[in-house]
């Protein structure tokens, strides 16, 4: 008996070790890590890039912070962030920028007699909420630009996120843009100290929470509001209209940013001037180290077949594809730098 | 050729005496490398924070570069304390059953359930928690409690705000239920220790089971017991995931058992990969050294109290 057994275990040893020689072939790898947002469409990206050439992309969303300071410290062969690097940091951290995706931030909420699309927001009312300063949901503020809406006299419950994140970068900034007392009270960042509310970890997390407190509003990004069919708002734009998140307002806000290669593409897409864009969209970014020409250059390869054929899989996960002049901008911000 | 065989006894218990030898020390180089890292890491937010006024800051702000350990230091001993408050009567009780009172039946399957229970992963109670608790917690028994006790002058005053389900009191229960096998099971170890010719001499005097239970059996064994309840403490202390989901982090002192709350585990498992910025790393090591320390510390004074315990036991 014991002899079958060792038997057994050897043979089952000798066939795995037998498979893995198999696929030890001469496969090139490229590593990256980063945001957690734009993960499923940088792997739907990977898996479609590696069946076609062959070179692997190995992406571990362990969040924007995380991202930039692994391409910080050359662990990786390229980081990704939803929050851009101002160009003092990148000529500091030496490294190039460039944005690969765009997506929305969206407030999203549960009421149970309010329908989604139903609740419209001013920037003044959204500040006030997660302020604090605005406590319940049949607040006169509220009431003013919804008088036709069944809004009962219960607390708000606010989310947010617990961890550090490029979401809540986008959308402190959106609010820091809007409202001159979160600016000064709260500020811009991966993580702040919210006023109120509770935090929850990830934006499944705070689809989570919001899907089952009934009286609550929480911010994720579109995707997500989409899988878990969560209710959004409708919100005020710069240009004075209304807005629901969409493809079409997506789109919109990213087109009307004026992404500069002179500063390495650095810019928030909040608050876009377009008559239909969305007040809270943000590209997202990809970091590369300077020195490393060889390895950016697989990098930027990648990233150029995904501008090329990526654009369907990135929009059917509901994500926006840059414009095509933005693409052409950055294709001579990779010639101009040498890493094309 | 006697002197050989002398020699090669002696080189394998030279040997023996070198390997248990590193492996020990390794242990303890681990444990100083640990300590060095976490001191050497938080040296930076030291400088800006000092000792006591990071302790005691209730401030947790990135940023404007502001840290204190207040708010997550209190949530840890907050919530290991009401789940110890919860798990210790349950445990004790259940060890009573298994030991006194069951049918001789029913010992094995509730002795094989409760290590079961150990046995679980705690990220898997920090996914039942959020899914299937958290929804109990705030439609059935939060509502309750707050009818039944909210309006007591004093006391009531912890049974306020909107029950939500995410917050202290539900992290806590996830925490004791964690912790109730632990102790449960070294708590029935120690009661079986009792010698029973001391229980059958006082059943023999006419003692009731209760009495027998209070009187004979339950001071034998709190050494036991109380050691069990430590190290229960111990792991209540450092747990991390099994709260993460459901304890509402936020920095706040929880004014309630219906707030959100933040613990040390939380904070860290929550910021760290993100954390820019070099004073918002550093105080992050800073909270982490704090629970080195604190862990640390609550084992030491343990070993203190189970000494004197069984010193006063021995007399």
């Amino acid at each position: 008996m014991r002899k079958f057994i060792v038997l057994l275990i050897l043979l089952s040893a000798f066939a795995f070790f037998s498979h893995c020689k198999k696929s030890t072939t001469q496969t090139a790898i490229i590593n990256g890590a980063g945001a957690t947002f734009p993960y499923p469409v940088y792997s739907a990206w990977a898996q479609d890039y590696q069946k076609e050439t062959g070179t692997r992309i190995n992406y571990q969303s362990i969040g924007s912070g995380g991202g930039i300071k692994q391409i910080e410290s050359r662990t990786v062969n390229f980081g990704a962030s939803d929050k851009p690097l101002k160009p003092e940091e990148l000529e500091k951290l030496k490294l190039f920028q460039f944005p690969a995706v765009i997506g929305g931030v969206v407030p999203v909420f549960n009421l149970k007699n309010v329908n989604s699309a139903e609740l419209s927001l001013t920037p003044e009312t959204l500040c006030g909420i997660y302020l604090g300063d605005i406590k319940n949901w049949d607040d006169k503020a509220i009431k003013e630009i919804n008088p036709n809406a069944k809004l009962p006299n219960e607390k708000i419950t606010v989310v947010s996120r617990s961890d550090g994140s490029g979401t809540t970068a986008v959308f402190t900034h959106y609010l820091s843009a809007v409202c001159p007392a979160w600016k000064e009270k709260v500020g811009t960042d991966t993580s702040v100290k919210f006023p109120t509310g509770i935090g929850a970890k990830g934006n499944e997390g705070v689809a989570n929470y919001v899907g089952r407190v009934d009286g609550s509003i929480g911010y994720v990004e579109f995707a997500y509001a989409k899988q878990n069919n969560l209710k959004h708002v409708k919100l005020k734009n710069a240009s004075g209209n209304f807005i629901e998140p969409s493809d079409e307002s997506f789109q919109d806000a990213g087109s009307s940013g004026k992404f500069e290669p002179e500063n390495h593409f650095y810019l928030w897409l909040t608050n876009a001037p377009g008559a239909k864009a969305w007040p809270i969209a943000g590209a997202t970014f990809i970091l590369l180290a300077k020195e490393k020409q060889e390895i950016n250059k697989e990098v930027t390869k990648f990233f150029s077949w995904a501008f090329i054929k990526g654009d369907a899989s990135a929009k059917k996960l509901i994500f926006v594809p840059l414009p095509n002049d933005l693409k052409e901008k950055i294709r001579n911000y990779w010639k101009a730098n040498n890493i094309q | 050729m006697s002197s050989n065989f002398k020699d090669k006894k002696y080189l394998w218990d030279k040997s023996i005496y070198v390997f248990t030898f590193s492996a020990a020390s390794l242990v303890l180089l681990i444990l100083l490398g640990i300590l060095i890292v976490l001191m050497i890491e938080s040296k930076l937010s030291f400088d800006n924070f000092g000792f006591f006024r990071f302790i005691f800051s209730l401030e947790w702000d990135p940023v404007k570069v502001d840290f204190g350990a207040g708010t997550a230091i209190f949530g840890t001993l907050i919530s290991t304390l009401i789940s110890l408050l919860m798990a210790i009567p349950i445990a004790v009780g259940t060890a009573i059953f298994v030991t006194e009172i069951a049918p001789e039946k029913l010992k094995k399957p509730i002795g094989m359930a409760i290590e079961l229970l150990a046995a679980i992963p705690s990220i898997i109670y920090g996914m039942w928690g959020l899914f299937t608790l958290t929804p109990i917690m705030a439609n059935y028994v939060e509502p309750i409690l707050q009818k039944s006790f909210g309006w007591i002058p004093v006391i009531g005053t912890i049974f306020q705000g909107k029950p939500m389900g995410i917050d202290l009191l539900t992290s806590s229960l996830i925490l004791s239920i964690m912790v109730v096998p632990f102790t449960a099971s070294i708590s029935r170890d120690a009661m079986n220790l009792t010698p029973s010719i001391v229980k059958e001499s006082s059943y023999g005097l006419g003692a009731t089971k209760w009495e027998v239970i209070w009187g004979i059996i339950l001071p034998y064994s709190l050494p036991g017991i109380v050691g069990g309840a430590i190290l229960s403490l111990g792991r209540a202390l450092g747990e991390t995931m099994a709260v993460a989901f459901v304890l509402g982090n936020k920095h706040q002192i929880p004014k309630s058992l219906f707030d959100p709350a933040n613990t040390i585990t939380v904070t860290l498992a929550n910021e760290f990969t993100e954390a820019t910025g070099d004073v918002y790393l550093s105080s992050l090591f800073y909270l982490a050294l704090i629970l080195f320390i604190m862990s640390f510390g609550i084992l030491a004074l343990s070993k203190y109290i189970l000494a004197r315990a069984e010193r006063r036991f021995k007399r």
